[in-house]
């Protein structure tokens, strides 16, 4: 009855060549395209770097100025630009300015990255049933995948630093931007969709005057919810060496620092809800026109 | 305005079936399968049955029918918007049917444009930029874009209001906004689906007014749909009658009226105002020209006719052809026949 309370397993032999079967050959392909790899990230990695020696090196009455200003243009709102002035303000008087920088820069790089590599699959996606059929099970993997499956790969090729840090993060917060491209261009109004034919439009044209500016709300919506995503695994990338404000929090479990990891989080928090609220409020702007306020 | 000379448009042997094996349905529909049992039977929907209309230049071609007619799927027939299962759409002398997508693109944005039912406007521009769209998508320069779209504003009643955005506006509006794109556009060719449809009725009379008053001056082909008959007869110079994606009876509205092809368009017209319709050369008495009396044109409408009879106080009327020579005479009893049929369904 043995077979009955134990799961029957393949040999362990040839679970153990399996492995060894998939471990070499990932390895050999990370150091036959390793370089490769490297070199095809270059841009990316002198984009982080000079993204943030220019947080840091900008002095900080101008940061908090341009931060305001961005926050009043995007919002109109002065509660809003005002809890963003005055939260970073408390953030510096804690002496976590430097760190916070690092966050905001490595957020902005890697909401870039997902913007210009999410709307275009988004756009091919909206545009294909079959691409469909085939980008969403994969965006359903990779939010489902636990973060660090992925990121082993991802170390194995790159190694340790700011570029592989990124991927990661990208990889785990691009799904909303894809899918919610997606979404948008495909519930443009088929009505004014058909007036865009009628006119004769080519499907440049439509993309660019009609399907664009109408999912431009929701595509907001996916910008948003990347942001957040990313701000989530701030203390992860920080495991493969990026700077932040994710590393405080990693040596503060580490050391069983409280107050540490509590000031790190809280700063986090804050810049979560800045981001959130800036980009909401200009996601709502964005929508005024498309709302019915006559017959 | 109308650089453009009109064009006509010739639709032969159109047939349209809904469904995966559409070209193999058409036998079955020719052989006089009817909507019915084609749906029952193949779980295909009969779109348009062997339609064949020839729509003049330069007129206004109503085409009416209930709903589920196949009024929309005919008109975007008409600038390939659906694609027929067989049959030709010859416009100006292309068979749109046999267009390329790059000949398509062309012909849409030069030889057609189109208001629709729910207006359709981007709801992201201004009225400006909405009524240029046309414009914007045929690469003409932007001064040109503005120049045109600012005067068609202007023509259609909506000068000062270049600046605000569809939902600001009123129905009304808004579909002044769509005439106005569309007009922009300059093609000799207008395609109207049920664009008044949406309005409340007092507007609805009103932008018939502006269109009548504007096509004196465009003179454009003009395909206009409506699911109501007064709308048709006064639009209309002339009008075809769907019913079931079958072409059921075309002629002008006087046609219609007077010799209603079947039952189905008998109850169509039953209620109309016959008086707003039937002109004075159908009801007149040929020759006999009376010398001293009232004239009046054998086109003018028997409502006018039975008017000015009143004023005029005599017995008869001299009626006059587009020349303003004298054709015969018409009395009241005979008006009056004209409006109230024998048997007919008035009260
Ligand atoms: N894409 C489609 N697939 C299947 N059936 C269709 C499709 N489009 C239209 N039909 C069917 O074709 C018939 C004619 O439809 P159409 O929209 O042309 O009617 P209509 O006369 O314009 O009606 P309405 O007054 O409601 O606008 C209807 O039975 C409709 O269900
Ligand atoms: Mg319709």
């Amino acid at each position: 009855m043995d077979w009955l309370t134990k799961f029957p397993t393949m040999e362990t032999a040839t679970l153990r060549d399996l492995r060894k079967a998939i471990d070499d050959s990932f390895r050999s392909f990370t150091r036959a395209w390793g370089d490769t790899f490297e070199w095809f990230f270059e841009p990316l990695r002198i984009f982080l770097i000079q993204a943030e020696r220019l947080m840091l090196n900008t002095p900080w009455p101008i940061v908090l100025a341009v931060i305001g200003l961005i926050a009043w243009f995007a919002s109109r709102s002065w509660k809003i630009t005002g809890f963003a002035v005055v939260a970073l303000m408390v953030i510096g008087w804690f002496g976590m300015w430097d760190d916070t920088m690092r966050t905001i820069s490595m957020i902005f790089v890697c909401t870039v990255v997902a913007i210009a590599v999410g709307i275009p699959i988004g756009i091919v996606m909206a545009r294909s049933n079959r691409v469909q059929a085939v980008v969403n099970p994969i965006l359903d993997v990779m939010q489902t995948m636990p973060s660090f499956v992925y990121l082993i790969p991802v170390v194995m090729l790159l190694g340790i630093g700011r570029v592989p840090g990124v991927i990661a993060v990208v990889i785990y917060a691009i799904p909303p931007m894809i899918r919610l491209t997606n979404l948008g261009i495909r519930m443009v109004d088929k009505d004014v969709l058909e007036a865009a034919d009628a006119f004769g439009s080519s499907s440049w044209q439509k993309l660019k005057n009609v399907q664009m500016p109408l999912a431009l709300p929701t595509i907001m919506a996916g910008i948003n919810q990347t942001i957040m995503m990313a701000l989530a695994m701030v203390v992860i990338a920080a495991m493969i060496g990026v700077q932040g404000l994710g590393q405080p929090v990693l040596q503060a479990i580490n050391n069983q620092y409280f107050s540490i990891g509590l000031f790190n989080g809280f700063a986090i928090v804050c810049i979560a809800i800045i981001f959130d609220r800036v980009s909401q409020a200009y996601g709502r702007r964005l929508q005024k026109h498309l709302e019915i306020v006559h017959g | 305005m109308a650089d453009k000379p009109a064009i006509g448009i010739e639709i032969r042997k159109l047939y349209k079936i809904f469904g995966p094996n559409a070209a193999e349905m058409v036998a079955r529909v020719e052989n006089g399968m009817t909507k019915t049992e084609l749906n029952e039977k193949h779980g295909h929907v009969l779109g348009l049955r062997d339609i064949n209309i020839s729509m003049p230049a330069g007129g206004i071609q109503v085409i009416m029918g209930l709903s589920g007619s196949g009024k929309s799927t005919l008109i975007r027939h008409i600038n390939r918007l659906i694609d027929p299962t067989s049959g030709e759409v010859v416009v100006g002398g292309e068979d749109v049917v046999k267009m390329n997508p790059d000949q398509l693109r062309e012909f849409r944005r030069h030889q057609t444009a189109m208001v629709f039912q729910k207006f359709a406007l981007l709801p992201h521009r201004n009225v400006l930029e909405n009524t240029v769209y046309g414009l914007e998508v045929q690469g003409v320069d932007r001064a040109s874009q503005v120049k045109s779209a600012t005067m068609w504003l202007e023509r259609v009643g909506l000068k000062g209001f270049e600046k605000k955005y569809p939902n600001q506006l009123s129905g009304g509006m808004q579909q002044r906004v769509g005439l106005a794109r569309a007009l922009a556009n300059d093609a000799p060719i207008l395609l109207m689906d049920e664009a008044f449809s949406a309005l409340d009725p007092l507007i609805r009379v009103d932008m018939q007014t502006i269109l009548l008053d504007l096509q004196k001056d465009i003179r454009k082909t003009i395909v206009f749909i409506t699911h109501d008959l007064d709308e048709a007869l006064r639009l209309g110079d002339r009008i075809a009658i769907l019913r079931d994606g079958n072409m059921v009876q075309q002629g002008t509205g006087q046609d219609i009226v007077m010799n209603p092809a079947d039952g189905y368009i008998q109850s169509f017209v039953e209620h109309v105002n016959r008086g707003k319709v039937i002109r004075v050369s159908t009801v007149m008495k040929q020759g006999g020209a009376g010398e001293g009396l009232a004239s009046i044109a054998s086109d003018a409408l028997l409502d006018d006719a039975a008017r000015q009879l009143i004023a005029s106080n005599a017995t008869h009327l001299q009626v006059t052809d587009a020349a303003g020579r004298p054709v015969g005479t018409v009395d009241m009893a005979a008006i009056t026949r004209g409006i109230f049929p024998a048997g007919g369904g008035q009260i």
